[in-house]
């Protein structure tokens, strides 16, 4: 049997890449795929914790998680071709409305 | 190494090569598909875990529809045969510091701390389970993130028409 800080360890390095690509892709769709590896870690988490102490919360609380992340998907995609009509491009350093 | 072993290491490689490929790949449509097998390594994990709904419910959102949505928008966004589809990097120096102070945290925090663990844990099916928090202690937040998918439906619909002062004269 695999102990717990084996899954907690594998979900951290996951959210790690997830942190990486948010931070240093300048595409924004690769920018929202790393926020869905994140959110992926975090399920990981949380079905580990579950799992291993024999409670349904933590299961029942992915399921959540699952649905921010779909209305996240919607939402972040419609901004993204809205954007893209608007400005010709998803490169978010070209994207500089806001500032002055 | 027992069965169970192998099968966790062999997922939990997949899954995060697969993530690297996501995030250091300079074609965004192998991106996109290394996303795919992330998604598949994170449900065999849960499968591993003794969570067969969440699993296949991975299955179904996850791959069925973020990632089919998320092709969609890598191919309604790029110039499919040009190479704008190679894309760059920025604030590598920062961004690695900041990435290991995180890395670092969490990974401390996961091993230092003491975790209750309940030992061998004999999970018989975890739909009731689920199904039966779901309708009693947690009915509102349901109802909630309900009118949630609704209002995202409706916001993405507007966002993305090309022109929705049109479609509401209809």
């Amino acid at each position: 049997m695999i102990p717990l800080n084996f899954y907690l360890v594998l979900s951290a390095l996951l959210f790690t890449i997830g942190v990486v690509g948010v931070l240093t892709r300048r595409n924004a769709i690769i920018v929202f795929m790393s926020i869905e590896l994140m959110l992926n870690s975090v399920n990981l988490t949380l079905v580990a914790f579950s799992s291993f102490l024999g409670d349904a919360t933590g299961q029942m609380l992915v399921f959540f998680v699952i649905t921010i992340a779909a209305a996240e998907a919607a939402i972040g995609l419609a901004i993204i071709i809205a954007l893209f009509r608007n400005k010709q491009t998803v490169n978010i350093d070209e994207i500089n409305l806001l500032k002055w | 190494m027992d069965l169970y072993a192998f099968f966790f290491y062999f997922f939990a490689v997949l899954t995060v090569g697969s993530a690297f490929v996501v995030v250091f790949s300079r074609n965004i449509i192998y991106s996109a598909f290394a996303l795919m097998f992330t998604f598949f390594g994170v449900a065999a994990l849960y499968v591993l875990l003794y969570a067969d709904f969440v699993a296949v419910t991975q299955l179904l959102v996850y791959v069925g529809g973020i990632l089919v949505l998320i092709i969609f928008g890598v191919m309604l966004t790029t110039k499919v045969f040009s190479v704008e589809m190679k894309t760059g990097t920025l604030n590598l120096l920062p961004a690695t510091l900041f990435t290991a102070i995180i890395a670092g945290m969490l990974i401390f925090v996961f091993s230092a701390t003491d975790w209750n663990v309940v030992p061998d844990q004999e999970w018989d099916t975890t739909v009731y389970g689920i199904g039966a928090l779901l309708v009693n202690e947690f009915i509102l937040p349901m109802q909630v993130a309900g009118v949630l998918l609704l209002v995202a439906m409706i916001g993405a619909v507007m966002m993305a028409a090309r022109d929705w002062t049109k479609l509401k004269s209809k």
